[in-house]
């Protein structure tokens, strides 16, 4: 854990990205306290400059955008991570199953992740969330419906290595059952992997999110980066920071994310490392 | 060959019954669902529908009868522009395609020559250069790229035109007219590629260091050649290798990427198509746009192993 | 004798910082002359491959000569520039590789591979340059040497692989070849063709050969002189007649007494005649390339009726080259792979109807050692974890388990305090010591080795081949020993068996069938081994060795 610790903090940027991070985790569950009225409750004249009383300034009905970014920092996080731990659990287990038991079992299985991963996923999702109705629900639901495929691929493959692997010809050769040889003995020597998978994942799945509320599919009730870059996008000229401040928030967090990613990816596979 | 065309079968079978578990999954029945929830159907319209799809007969009736229209790519009506989901789905096929052909090949070849540059020079500034890019392309979300770049190059510079395909009120005829279409064609390309540009560079810089570890090489340099030759001749045709498999597989986002752009530019494609449906709730528009594109898709796909079969020897034509 | 061509004068190479020494080779001198082959022995980590790869410059990054000199005709390589290296590497100085597969670009074929070399060095003519090929891959005997050069290296065998590289190699008649464990990936009878083209063909050109190689028996097949190398240093060379039959340092001494003869020591009968396990009729095939939509499937059948009985006390050895299905037989029997028909009969259960489930109880009686010293064990589980466990899921309360982990430790030769470390920390030697405890701890009645030696040098080989023997004679343990390897199979097993494309050709007490083999393929197969000459100055070896302590 320690030489884990070693590996992860060495890079700086990765340290960078972990600090942004947890910044973010912060306004998220402490920030709306400093905003009780809410994301969208008409405070001031619309179209308020960035810099004066309110820090990033006020939108085209005169909300507080700061406060917008703090209640879609909570949203963006809570749909990224829900969204994509539902997905790792479909996936792992799709791929689990594929890669354990091979065979027709594997034939099936990833003969129907791969149609999933054919399809346009985002149009799906479209699909999905217009059909379902825009809410926190449906947005997770079909975030996580479409993002699960790449990591059944992934589980799979470290699943078919790990099967063909002698340390587990071992275990099934001791008369181990096979829930002990998954959870003891294959699990633990592919997490690594997924957790790596897993961090992007949630990065996508905050792009995925932003875009959607962007095109207008998001709960109404819940305030939503990409929903304030949609709606300020008609004042592009007039008021460039309703577009600006979100999307910059966005970029960052999806940054820090993606950062974090590659440290792991760096401390948990020191074989990449000397690379 | 042929197997990978017949696999392509299912694939829309499946996807067109994902489309009618969809339908399934809307409250109220399908026809409520097709006709929208903006009650402009006229009650004639609605029996109509619910005897084209057969809905006062069983589920399984219901499915076979609406897969068996789909993959006829008999797409049903849509109300909203009061035409064929699959002629109004035809007008908008051109655009998006010319849209998708610009991005695939621009990101390819300059993510391609990207990745080679930071391989090249691996762990100097141009690498770092190229590594700190990529990360933030693959950061930001495509809207946000595409609206600042017509905040900057439209509104402020006035280089590109904000939105559309062409300029309608000048009635350009031939050369003039592709010359304007590529000019309205620069910036949503431009916003579509950064993406798979910065995920090729990055494919295409960690396949050839990987490359350049194997032993071919070493036996090339044994053979006398130099660093040069060895990584044109035999480096560069193994590494692009993972980047056309990358790029098969992200067919389906790049058209997914589209929505959203299109939609920022004013693209009149596949994707501003979708848009508009959805803001006026016609789902069955919708249903049709998931299908042809999943259909795309697939064809693209057909296209990337060919040129796979092309690259790789190993590969046998079937 | 004349100069030599190649002189390497006291030559240090530096590892890069955190490796496990500072110096990969320290003050190495070697002389190869025009018209000879000199040979450089030594275990992994000798320093041997580094060696051989310094003359052309063929380092890998972080590696560098820091001392010495390498003469090429006077000229010193080590200060010659990258342009002057690259006009000698594939002209003057070739080389060629182990693992023929990944040396060669998958994606160009043979002919292109070769061509590249002739256009790259000279200007001749493409017309000439085809003549050149055909003519090279001719004097290779590669078959159809028109068809072949379009190739792809994947469709060509192992054999033929490494028969395009050294076509490549000599397409330039360079005065040097350096050959780094060319045969050691190829199976026996394969190996002893190319050993004889090579040495054909240095004989007919005059070129000195660098021969870099783990294996004494090739040594003595191939080497005019040979120099042996130990940690970084040669610690001893001259010609091979010299330095096989009175070797004079320790290590050399070691090295040689620990290569298996290929001649089966003596047995007592065996008293008991039940059989412990036994197949029936094995059969079990492959197919590759279909799908469920169709396709043409291709079956590889890795066992076609397969025959085999092992009786209590006994070591039946089943030997056989790659592909001969020798692996695929163990694995139906340990049932870790379902054979497609036939019996197998564990005293009088038939294993092969029973489900999975079923099975767990019989699976204690058969064990497994496996090949890779690193992938047979879990790299994230205690030592002590890993041999306690089996007895754990039978029922055994883990403070037991875990002292009984203790004593098997010992048994194998090891520190009790192993059982808190990881496998990691060990060596291979003592991986496959780990190994073996693992499957001793169930008590099995027979012990299922496939191939537990081939991946270690040949010092740890004999230990551990020892080690195997003490065990069985201490336990009468029955044994199934799969190997690739003549010499090993000689000494450890009874019974051999030997299989060739998913049969058993021949099988019989070893004495007899190394005495007079009856089978074509037994024939070829032990004509094959290398060193045979060298068995007799192995035992002049040993009973010098007996006279003088």
């Amino acid at each position: 854990m320690r030489e884990f610790w070693r590996g992860f903090s060495r890079n700086r940027t990765t340290v960078a990205g972990l600090a942004f991070f947890a910044a973010v985790a912060l306004i998220a569950v402490f920030g709306p306290h400093f905003y009780p009225d809410g994301p969208f409750k008409l405070v001031a004249k619309p179209f308020l400059p960035p810099g004066g009383t309110y820090l990033f300034g006020t939108d085209m009905l005169g909300r507080d955008v700061a406060a917008g970014i703090v209640y879609g920092a909570r949203t963006s996080l809570v749909i990224g991570l829900t969204s994509t731990f539902f997905a790792i659990v479909a996936g792992a287990l799709v791929g689990g199953v594929a890669g354990y038991y091979g065979r027709w079992v594997d034939e099936a299985l990833m003969r129907w992740t791969e149609i999933f991963q054919t399809i346009p996923f985002f149009i799906f999702a479209i699909l999905l969330v217009a059909v379902l109705a825009p809410s926190v629900k449906s947005v997770i639901l079909a975030i996580a419906v479409v993002s699960w495929p790449p990591m059944s691929r992934l589980v799979r493959g470290e699943f078919m290595a790990m099967r063909g692997r002698e340390f587990v010809e071992a275990c099934v050769g001791m008369g181990m059952s096979d829930a002990r040889v998954i959870f003891v003995h294959i699990l633990p020597n592919c997490l690594s992997s997924v957790i790596v998978t897993g961090s992007l994942m949630v990065a996508t799945a905050i792009l995925t999110e932003s875009s959607l509320s962007f095109l207008g599919l998001s709960d109404p009730n819940l305030m939503s980066w990409g929903f304030m870059v949609g709606a300020g996008r008609e004042f592009l000229q007039r008021a460039p920071w309703l577009c600006a401040v979100p999307g910059i928030a966005i970029l960052l967090t999806v940054l820090a994310i993606n950062l974090i990613g590659e440290g792991l990816s760096d401390a948990l596979n020191p074989r990449l490392r000397q690379a | 060959m042929l197997r990978r065309l017949l696999q392509a079968v299912p694939t829309l079978l499946v996807i067109a019954v994902l489309n009618f578990c969809v339908i399934q999954l809307a409250p109220g029945d399908a026809a409520d669902v097709l006709a929208g929830e903006s009650g402009g159907a006229t009650p004639e319209y609605m029996t109509q529908l619910r005897h084209r799809f057969g809905l006062d007969r069983s589920k399984f009736v219901q499915l076979a009868v609406y897969v068996k229209n789909v993959l006829g790519f008999d797409l049903g009506y849509s109300f909203r522009d009061g035409m064929p989901v699959r002629e109004l789905i035809l007008q908008r096929l051109g655009p998006t395609l010319l849209l998708m052909g610009t991005t695939i090949v621009f990101s390819i070849v300059l993510g391609v020559f990207l990745g080679l540059v930071a391989a090249a020079h691996v762990n100097t500034w141009r690498d770092n250069l190229l590594s700190v890019l990529s990360l933030l392309s693959y950061a930001t979300p495509l809207f946000w790229v595409g609206l600042m770049l017509i905040g900057v190059f439209s509104l402020k510079l006035g280089w590109f035109p904000t939105s559309g395909m062409e300029s309608v009120a000048a009635f350009y005829e031939g050369w003039d007219r592709v010359v304007d279409i590529a000019h309205h064609l620069v910036l949503p390309a431009l916003t579509l590629s950064l993406f798979y540009m910065a995920l090729y560079t990055r494919l295409m810089r960690a396949a050839m260091l990987e490359q350049w570890g194997m032993d071919y090489v070493t036996t090339a340099r044994a053979k006398g050649l130099t660093e040069r030759r060895i990584a044109l001749r035999h480096v560069l045709r193994n590494a692009v290798l993972p980047v056309v498999t990358m790029a098969g597989v992200q067919i389906g986002a790049l058209l997914g990427g589209s929505v959203v752009v299109e939609t920022v530019f004013g693209w009149p494609g596949m994707g501003l198509l979708a848009f508009q449906s959805l803001f006026a709730r016609d789902v069955n528009l919708l249903l049709g746009i998931f299908f042809v594109s999943a259909c795309l898709v697939v064809v693209v796909n057909l296209l990337v192993d060919l040129v796979y079969f092309a690259l790789d020897p190993r590969i046998e034509v079937r | 004798m004349s100069a030599p061509i190649l002189e390497i004068r006291n030559l240090t190479i530096d590892l890069p910082e955190g490796a496990d020494r500072p110096h990969a080779v320290r003050d190495v001198s070697l002389d190869l002359h025009r018209n000879e082959i000199l040979c450089l022995v030594g275990e992994s980590g000798s320093g041997k491959s580094v060696t051989s790869r310094s003359i052309i410059g063929l380092l890998a990054r972080g590696v560098r000569p820091s001392a010495g000199q390498v003469l090429f005709r006077g000229e010193d390589l080590l200060r010659a520039s990258p342009k002057r290296l690259r006009e000698l590497r594939g002209s003057q100085i070739s080389m060629i590789f182990q693992e023929p597969m990944t040396a060669l670009n998958p994606l160009k074929s043979v002919g292109d591979q070769t061509e590249e070399v002739i256009s790259v060095h000279t200007g001749m003519s493409k017309a000439k340059r085809m003549a050149r090929i055909v003519e090279l891959f001719d004097a290779v005997q590669l078959p159809e040497p028109r068809r072949l050069l379009r190739a792809y290296p994947h469709q060509l065998s192992g054999g033929q692989r490494q028969r395009a590289m050294i076509a490549m190699a000599l397409a330039l008649e360079p005065a040097v070849l350096i050959a780094d464990e060319p045969t050691t990936a190829l199976d026996v009878t394969t190996q002893a063709q190319i050993l004889a083209l090579i040495k054909g063909i240095q004989a007919q050109r005059h070129m000195g050969v660098l021969f870099v190689t783990h294996d004494f028996g090739v040594v003595s097949e191939i080497a005019d002189r040979v120099a042996v190398m130990q940690r970084g240093s040669v610690v001893e060379s001259g010609s091979t007649a010299q330095v096989l039959r009175t070797p004079r340092h320790d290590y050399t001494r070691l090295l040689i007494g620990s290569i298996p003869s290929l001649i089966p020591p003596e047995r007592k009968p065996r008293d008991d005649s039940r059989p412990v396990l036994s197949a029936v009729a094995l059969c079990k095939s492959y197919r590759s390339g279909g799908s469920l939509f169709g396709g043409k499937d291709r079956i590889a059948h890795a066992a076609k009726g397969v025959n085999l009985t092992i009786h209590r006390g006994e070591t039946l050895g089943l030997v056989g080259e790659s592909g001969s299905g020798k692996s695929t037989v163990a694995r139906c029997l340990a049932r870790l792979i379902d054979a497609d028909g036939g019996r197998i009969l564990l005293g009088d259960t038939d294993l092969l109807p029973l489900s999975r489930r079923q099975l767990r109880p019989y699976r204690r009686r058969i064990q497994m050692v496996f090949q890779d010293p690193f992938g047979s064990l879990n790299p994230r589980r205690k030592v002590g974890k890993l041999i306690a466990e089996g007895p754990m899921i039978h029922g055994m309360p883990e403070r037991e388990a875990m002292s009984r982990a203790c004593e098997l430790l010992e048994l194998v030769g090891m520190d009790r305090r192993a059982v808190d470390r990881y496998p990691h920390e060990f060596s291979g030697g003592q991986r496959q010591r780990i190994g073996i405890a693992r499957a001793l701890a169930l008590e099995p009645e027979v012990l299922v080795a496939d191939e537990p030696v081939s991946a270690l040098d040949v010092s740890i080989q004999a230990q551990v081949l020892k080690l195997l023997a003490d065990i069985r004679d201490r336990l009468n343990l029955t044994m199934l020993f799969i190997t690739h390897d003549l010499r090993v199979a000689a000494q450890v097993c009874d019974t051999i068996a030997v299989m060739r494309l998913g049969e058993i050709v021949e099988c019989g007490p070893t004495g007899e069938v190394y005495a007079s083999p009856r089978h074509a393929y037994t024939r070829e197969l032990l004509a094959a081994v290398p060193g045979k000459e060298m068995g007799l100055m192995v035992r002049e070896l040993h009973e010098g060795a007996g006279a003088c302590p």
